[in-house]
């Protein structure tokens, strides 16, 4: 059981920041992100791609906001658990008891709920015969390739992730490579490779299709293809791989008692808190009148919410507001020199 | 103003005006059309604005932005005419638009 002033759930720029204004006012705090690296939506979704509204930064990436954000927290110990989600929540004794998907439990006043719009899964196949072989035969995600040795694998999707696992398990497996048009977006040199294999009969690549339903007992046997003029294509597969990038769901958060709209968390203005004491909405997830989905709101709410979780964490102190240019208090916390 | 017309997977039917200027994707978030979500906001980043254009329209909309198509293969049952509407812009040309919206956005 990990004890700490406040659980921050989600690690993009708002959740990053919201731990740098709880550490600078002497609370500890540790961050959880279902994806497998720290920046949320900015490194998921578009870390190449310029962003011109932060606050005296005329430009950065989703990358360089999250590596600035990341250098903003060095003088802080910062512990995150990533690839794992928030699942369960208990109130015990005026305390908020949270556990992961991975086991992992938090004992915690405060709740700081920094989620964008929700976390991360990957999409699946849509015709629903294929959620009895889920994660068995039908695959999101590679752990063991070794599992596909001498098997006949077919995979779906048109992206770097789809190409290079075809063109890896293409070495000793039979693959199919199925994807819905013929374009991909990868990178050229993989393209290439692929459609070099495709030439030589390495790998069976199936161009304006997608899959139509899957057949097997207990394990998959069969899929069945229709392409663009509906004619339908049956193939013996062991294995069925779907790479459709990921897709955004609120996940068990939506169970935690809060008042929902859509997909977004209400929240007060005063301390971004939900309807239940101590757990707060902060960032893209949290809804109020007026709301805008920038990150600098994200910012200004995450600071407003970390001095909420202050009265929680320390209910004998009070919290005295103080400025980072003039604070010994926090100059030391920041390991800088004063003046 | 131009009128969009979103028919949901079930059949029901919703015109409503969107001011010139506007995305397909906006015209729906602001008249509460469900069966569009948006995710993103409009930053093509995500696929959960996704729609079916007819034929006869297909061509009269804005043409597909670089990288779309990139976004519509990550979407809920893609076909040859999905669009994202956040990439739809309404003009006057376009009044009278039909978009059918998919069985769902996730």
């Amino acid at each position: 059981m990990i004890k700490t002033d406040a659980l921050i759930v989600g690690a993009g720029p708002t959740g990053l920041f919201t731990a740098h204004q709880l550490k600078l006012i002497g609370l500890g705090c540790e961050i959880v992100d279902n994806l497998d690296k720290i920046g949320g939506q900015c490194i998921e979704l578009y870390p190449d791609k310029p962003i011109y509204d932060i606050p005296a930064i005329p430009e950065c990436t989703g990358e360089e906001l999250t590596q600035n954000l990341l250098d903003q927290l060095k003088p802080f110990n910062i512990k995150f658990h990533l690839s794992e989600r928030v699942d369960e929540l208990k109130q015990v004794n005026n305390k908020w008891k949270v556990k992961t998907n991975k086991g992992t439990e938090f004992e915690t006043p405060n709740i700081i709920i920094a989620g964008g719009v929700g976390s991360f899964e990957p999409r699946k196949f849509s015709p629903k015969e294929c959620e009895k072989f889920e994660n068995k035969t039908i695959l999101y995600s590679i752990k063991d390739k070794k599992i596909f040795h001498g098997k006949t694998v077919s995979i779906f999707g048109g992206g770097d992730s789809a190409l290079d696992w075809a063109l890896e398990l293409s070495k000793n497996s039979k693959v199919n490579l199925i994807h819905r048009r013929d374009e991909f977006k990868a990178a050229q040199a993989t393209v290439d490779k692929v459609k070099e294999l495709s030439n030589a009969g390495k790998i069976n690549l199936i161009t304006n299709s997608q899959l139509k339903t899957v057949n097997g007992n207990g394990e998959l046997e069969e899929i069945e293809i229709e392409n663009d003029n509906k004619e339908t294509k049956k193939l013996k597969s062991d294995y069925a791989l779907g790479f459709f990038g990921l897709i955004m769901q609120l996940g068990p958060i939506a169970n935690w008692g809060l008042n929902l709209n859509k997909k977004t968390i209400e929240v007060d203005t005063e301390k971004f808190e939900t309807n239940q004491k101590g757990i707060y909405a902060v960032g893209d997830i949290c809804n109020y009148p007026g709301k805008l989905k920038l990150i600098l709101s994200g910012f200004h709410e995450g600071a407003l919410a970390a001095r909420a979780c202050f009265k929680l964490a320390r209910p004998n102190e009070k919290y005295r507001f103080e400025f980072t240019t003039s604070s010994k208090t926090i100059k030391n916390r920041l390991g800088v020199k004063s003046d | 103003m131009p009128k969009i017309i979103y028919i949901e997977n079930n059949g029901k039917s919703h015109s409503v005006e969107v001011a010139e200027g506007l995305t397909v994707m906006e015209g729906a978030v602001q008249n509460n059309i469900p069966g569009i979500d948006a995710d993103c906001g409009g930053g093509m980043a995500c696929a959960t604005c996704h729609v079916y254009v007819k034929d006869e329209w297909f061509d009269k909309i804005t043409k597909k932005s670089e990288g779309e198509d990139d976004m519509i293969d990550q979407a809920y049952e893609p076909k040859k005419n999905s669009r994202l509407s956040c990439q739809i812009q309404v003009s006057p040309e376009i009044d009278g638009l039909e978009v059918h919206l998919p069985e769902k956005q996730v």
